[in-house]
């Protein structure tokens, strides 16, 4: 079959919370090839495991079953080809469920294929005794350090085994860990037969899969001049328009809210950009300053000359582990002296606290007045010597879990034992949660196994 | 020369997670860029951004799309769930940078545009 000279690919969810209603209007309002969705933020494979250990049918986003739910008969119907990393750490599970919702519509034929490999965690041990030490990206440190603590630890797979899953046939690909950018690539690499060392065209793949990856981030949302931006609520998510050569462009589907310009994708293009003339990936390094962008019409830019180099023979690891506790709640403090009477507040709580003997150190406790100024201090304009109002934010953390459950009873009483026009304390008493340490490492490569699996409802 | 805030010259999107927040600048025209790679310095930025940043400040350019990307190494009060902060991801650190105040080159504020780019 000879590829297609222009393929359609969308992504439907920038990340786990993002509004149904980007996908099922992508289904819905216009035509579409492919669409990819992202449910995995760094910390969510450790909720994934935890869920999974008490209960064999979870670990994976429920959330994409009750989309596929709605979409089923249009994606059927249309041919609509779709990517999602929903698997979590117990991708049959998912694809069990999703078999599940096909019998439900009356649908037969429909092919789901499981791509697993990313999901080291059972293997942690072996890896290491080869002399891996997973050093910590940021700080350097060995993963020694906390490894009776690891909760979870996936490597961020590329793009060639979802490729591999849609030359099975497969109408949806479910995997695990894996590169934002990849679920975009994949299609590509299916579509056009591109090749593991053709890095100009993969790099091109990698950067359109960067431009689309938290969704309508790149069609006006979360845009600087955000009073020019159209209609919205009613926001248009991201469709690249894939050709065989790399080049490509940026489009959404007619009618929708928002606005694709050069600057729109711009914006979205420096997004946790790092260096833009060495992108790092499992395929290719992309270096982000070789393309160029023109605007091609109403709500369309072209992207072109995208240049590649080899990837390099680490892949990044996402690890999480236990990092001790965390509590923290608010109370809104009313004027006149609003700011005044919140850190009269502070300080209450800080004293009670010490009474009883609980003490937090620097580094253990927090407190924030919102309203005079949290997001930008120690600026012009950054702050409020007299807001009308206050919340006032206060937490605390620890390896201790009592110690860290102590403070959340002393955060309401202040509505009858402080200063007046307290309130707001609604959500009930603040409580311990988790505290998920996020660290970030390399493995080599020699130590990846793949499996691509397809099965049909 | 009129002082004016970096808004009137640049765009910004900023965010990240982990320790460090990444903050990319886009310039709204070829005379912005071109003043903003002299002055907007990583010793600027570091400064400007002293309450919210302790950390270091690496700088990259991308001369292509006219942006100048800052790595703002210690700016999330921690990383993975750790924060307590209000902005754990960094998304306001964007908008903290374009109210930076400075005095810009008449000629400099001609050629750029108020909205968008040029």
């Amino acid at each position: 079959m000879a590829p297609k000279d222009k393929v359609l690919i969308a992504n439907g969810q920038g990340f786990w919370g993002d509004s149904i209603l980007g996908p099922v209007r992508l289904v819905d309002e216009g035509p579409l090839d492919y669409l990819t969705l992202d449910y995995l933020a760094e910390v969510t494979l450790s909720i994934m495991q935890k869920l999974r250990s008490r209960d064999p049918s979870k670990g994976y986003a429920t959330d994409f079953v009750k989309l596929i739910d709605r979409i089923l008969p249009t994606m059927m119907q249309k041919d609509i080809k779709v990517i999602a990393n929903a698997g979590g750490v117990n991708p049959h599970a998912c694809k069990d469920a999703l078999l599940e919702v096909a019998k439900k519509h009356g649908i037969t034929g429909l092919k789901v294929a499981v791509v697993e490999g990313d999901d080291i965690l059972a293997d942690l041990d072996t890896i290491m005794a080869t002399g891996e030490e997973f050093k910590n990206m940021d700080t350097g440190a060995g993963l020694g350090d906390v490894r009776d603590t690891v909760s979870s630890a996936n490597v961020y797979l590329g793009a060639f085994p979802i490729a591999e899953a849609l030359d099975g046939g497969a109408h949806i690909v479910l995997t695990g860990r894996g590169t934002d950018p990849g679920l975009v690539l994949g299609p590509m690499i299916h579509e056009f037969g591109w090749k593991e060392d053709d890095f100009d065209l993969l790099a091109a793949g990698t950067i359109a899969g960067h431009m689309v990856e938290c969704g309508a981030q790149c069609t006006g949302g979360n845009y600087t001049d955000w009073q020019t931006i159209p209609d919205m609520a009613m926001i248009g998510y991201p469709i690249i328009e894939a050709q065989p050569d790399g080049s490509f462009c940026i489009t959404k589907h007619e009618g929708t809210g928002g606005r694709v310009d050069v600057a729109t994708v711009t914006h979205q293009l420096c997004y946790e950009m790092g260096d833009p003339k060495n992108y790092l990936g499992p395929d290719c390094r992309a270096d982000f300053t070789s393309v160029a962008m023109a605007q091609d019409g109403k709500d369309r830019v072209m992207v072109s000359g995208a240049k590649g180099m080899p990837p390099t023979d680490t892949l990044k690891v996402s690890i999480s582990y236990h990092e001790g506790w965390k509590a923290s709640g608010q109370l809104t403090v009313c004027g006149p002296d609003a700011l005044a009477k919140a850190k009269l507040c502070e300080e209450i709580v800080w004293k009670r606290l010490t009474f009883d003997g609980y003490e937090y150190g620097p580094d253990e406790r927090f407190s924030e007045f919102v309203g005079n100024g949290v997001c930008h201090p120690g600026m012009d304009g950054g702050t409020n010597p007299d807001p009308c109002e206050v919340v006032l934010r206060m937490g605390v953390r620890g390896p201790d879990r009592k110690k860290v459950d102590r403070f959340g009873p002393e955060l309401v009483p202040l509505v009858t034992s402080g200063p007046p026009g307290v309130t707001g304390f609604a959500g009930g008493r603040p409580k311990a949660t988790e505290v998920v340490g996020f660290w970030p490492a390399l493995m080599h490569k020699r130590h990846l196994s793949t499996r691509v699996s397809v099965f049909e409802s | 020369m009129s002082k004016v805030q970096l808004s009137r010259i640049a765009m910004a999107r900023s965010g990240d997670k982990g320790e460090g927040s990444n903050v990319g600048l886009m310039a709204r025209s070829a005379a912005a860029y071109d003043f903003l790679k002299v002055f907007l310095t990583e010793d600027v930025v570091k400064a400007h951004m002293h309450a919210i940043n302790s950390g270091a400040v690496t700088r990259y350019e991308a001369d292509n799309m006219r942006v100048l990307n800052f790595i703002l190494h210690d700016s999330l009060g921690g990383g993975g769930s750790a924060s307590l902060k209000t902005d754990a991801q960094g998304k306001t650190h964007g908008l903290a940078l374009l109210r930076l105040e400075t005095e810009v080159p008449d000629d400099v504020l001609a050629a750029t545009p108020e909205e968008g780019m040029a």
